[in-house]
């Protein structure tokens, strides 16, 4: 499986760390919110095709990434940065076959 | 600065760096092994929207233009500079001193300047055969038009994290952790042993 970094280009997935589901929304860190926090902890969509999905390229740039992985064929759809601001250092664009 | 000792030769009995020529050498040297032991290797990074600012602040200090784009860098024999993540260059001189040079142009404002030169330890490996032996050990595209000169990459090698600069057509600098200097060098002599190479 290959992960097209949007700053090094395609990289083996042996170079990425799974940083876990992308959908999740932290609650504040203040929240007392039980529900919020137990959903953040344990809810997950668990989908049969393209799943949000947060990487790191720990054996390269160390760039937080969103990926979008489908759960069937392994197909990365897209690849960003985590960071907006990091847009502009962006050269190598998602392609579709992983 | 405190004297430095490189750790290729640190036990006297077993050194790791033998100078000469080693491996299928008779039927020719496609590559040459060195350790570069620049006097200056900094990380350099910059705030969001500040990577203007450092990159005009490491050509103020070097005189190195860097070119646009992701992974781009400049060398000029002694000074090297190229990007190896958003925002964050690494800047080498064969001279020590080169963190000083830059504490009063990357102010804390602009960005951050780590001082690696201790950290890292500089293998260059040259000759034809340089992109065939890399080839072995790091899944990148080592072609020229891939891999411009100048140019870096962020890559690893059995977890042993490794940043890769070209500094010409058939050379390639290689700086990684001194920690695990001995057993990269090791490795890459292994590699390099099928087509013949000399350690300088």
């Amino acid at each position: 499986m290959l992960i097209t970094c949007p700053y090094c280009g395609p990289r083996d997935v042996i170079e990425f760390t799974y940083q876990g589901d992308g959908n999740r929304e932290r609650p504040q860190p203040a929240s007392q919110n039980l529900d919020a926090w137990n959903a953040y902890v344990y809810d997950r969509l668990n989908p049969a095709g393209d799943h949000n999905e947060i990487w790191q390229h720990s054996g390269g740039c160390r760039a937080h990434l969103k990926v979008v992985r489908n759960t069937l064929t392994h197909d990365i759809s897209s690849v960003a940065f985590a960071r907006g601001d990091h847009k502009a250092a962006a050269r190598h664009k998602a392609e579709g076959k992983a | 600065m405190v004297e430095r000792q490189s750790p290729l030769e640190l036990a006297p009995l077993e050194p790791e760096l033998r100078t000469g020529s080693h491996g299928d050498f008779e039927h020719g040297i496609d590559v040459i092994l060195s350790e570069t032991r620049p006097g200056s290797i900094l990380q350099l990074a910059a705030w969001p929207g500040q990577e203007k600012k450092l990159i005009s602040g490491i050509r103020t200090v070097t005189g190195l233009a860097l070119p646009d784009g992701a992974g781009a860098g400049s060398t000029d024999g002694v000074r090297s500079v190229f990007g190896f993540a958003p925002g964050k260059f690494t800047v080498v001189d064969g001279a020590e001193g080169l963190a000083s040079a830059f504490a009063n142009v990357v102010t804390p404002a602009i960005g951050t300047v780590t001082d690696l030169s201790h950290g890292r330890t500089a293998i260059r490996i040259a000759g034809p055969k340089a992109e065939w032996v890399l080839a072995k050990l790091f899944a990148i595209d080592f072609a020229l038009p891939a891999f411009p000169v100048g140019a870096g990459r962020s890559t690893m090698h059995h977890d042993v994290f490794a940043q890769i600069q070209r500094t010409g057509a058939d050379q390639f600098d290689i700086y990684v952790f001194r920690s695990f200097a001995r057993s990269f060098w090791k490795a890459l002599c292994h590699a390099s042993e099928e087509v013949g190479y000399e350690v300088q």
